[in-house]
């Protein structure tokens, strides 16, 4: 859509136009403040876990399910050197404990959402799809870390909504 | 011809004084926009609603994203 604004704009007239193509969803999912009727309390991104552990595809597994023991958590985040989400390693893999490596352990693709995507469709669709946590990502793919079915349900709560 | 610009190009043009504009239609502008975005939706660019826009000044457009 803002291509064909831009486009627009010049038509008319005008002669230093830029277009931010990646828009307000890449702006929000770095962080950057946003102004309007729904504040920021009611996003993914302020009620991240940004703790959620990560690993590398050349991690072994077997470390891994070692190092999750100690903390408590149940899944773990394969990332790239740029902190790009490759794939989770989930319950199952933990639960195998194979000698592998955590390339071979993940499950590709995750589903993620941003840290601009309102509380109330995500709650929804977690619900729906019977997800107890999702991985939060930036439009560049890079994590930035946990929402938890129920830190968004608390929080849902909290905003009265 | 429009330049294509990433998040921190859009930063330093503020920092100059651009003017932003988000072409979205007024409700989802509402909910969210930039700080000091103006709204002006697509199919409202017409030369009446762009006279309020400084022509002397650069001009960013955005929606929600790469759509």
């Amino acid at each position: 859509m803002s291509p064909r604004a831009a486009s627009r704009l010049e038509s008319l007239g005008f002669e230093q136009v830029y277009d931010y193509a990646a828009g307000k969803a890449d702006w929000g999912s770095f962080g950057l403040p946003l102004e309007g009727a729904e504040p920021s309390e009611t996003r993914a991104g302020a009620h991240v876990r940004t703790d959620a552990p990560n690993c590398a595809p050349d991690d072994r597994l077997l470390e891994i399910c070692k190092r999750l023991e100690e903390s408590g958590w149940e899944t773990c985040f394969v990332l790239d050197e740029k902190g790009v989400v490759l794939g989770r390693i989930g319950r199952r893999a933990i639960r195998a404990g194979a000698d592998v490596s955590a390339e071979e352990a993940m499950t590709l693709g995750p589903s993620t959402v941003r840290p601009s995507a309102r509380l109330e469709a995500i709650v929804e669709r977690m619900r729906r799809q019977k997800l107890t946590t999702l991985p939060v990502t930036r439009s560049d793919g890079r994590l930035v870390g946990l929402l938890t079915l129920r830190d968004a349900e608390q929080a849902l709560r909290r905003l009265g909504r | 011809m429009t330049t294509t610009i990433d998040r921190e190009h859009v930063q330093r043009l503020i920092d100059e004084g651009a003017q932003i504009v988000e072409v979205l239609p007024q409700a989802e502008y509402e909910d969210e926009h930039l700080p000091g975005a103006v709204n002006v939706p697509l199919k409202e660019l017409d030369p009446e609603r762009v006279a309020l826009l400084d022509r002397s000044r650069p001009i960013v457009v955005y929606c929600y994203d790469w759509q």
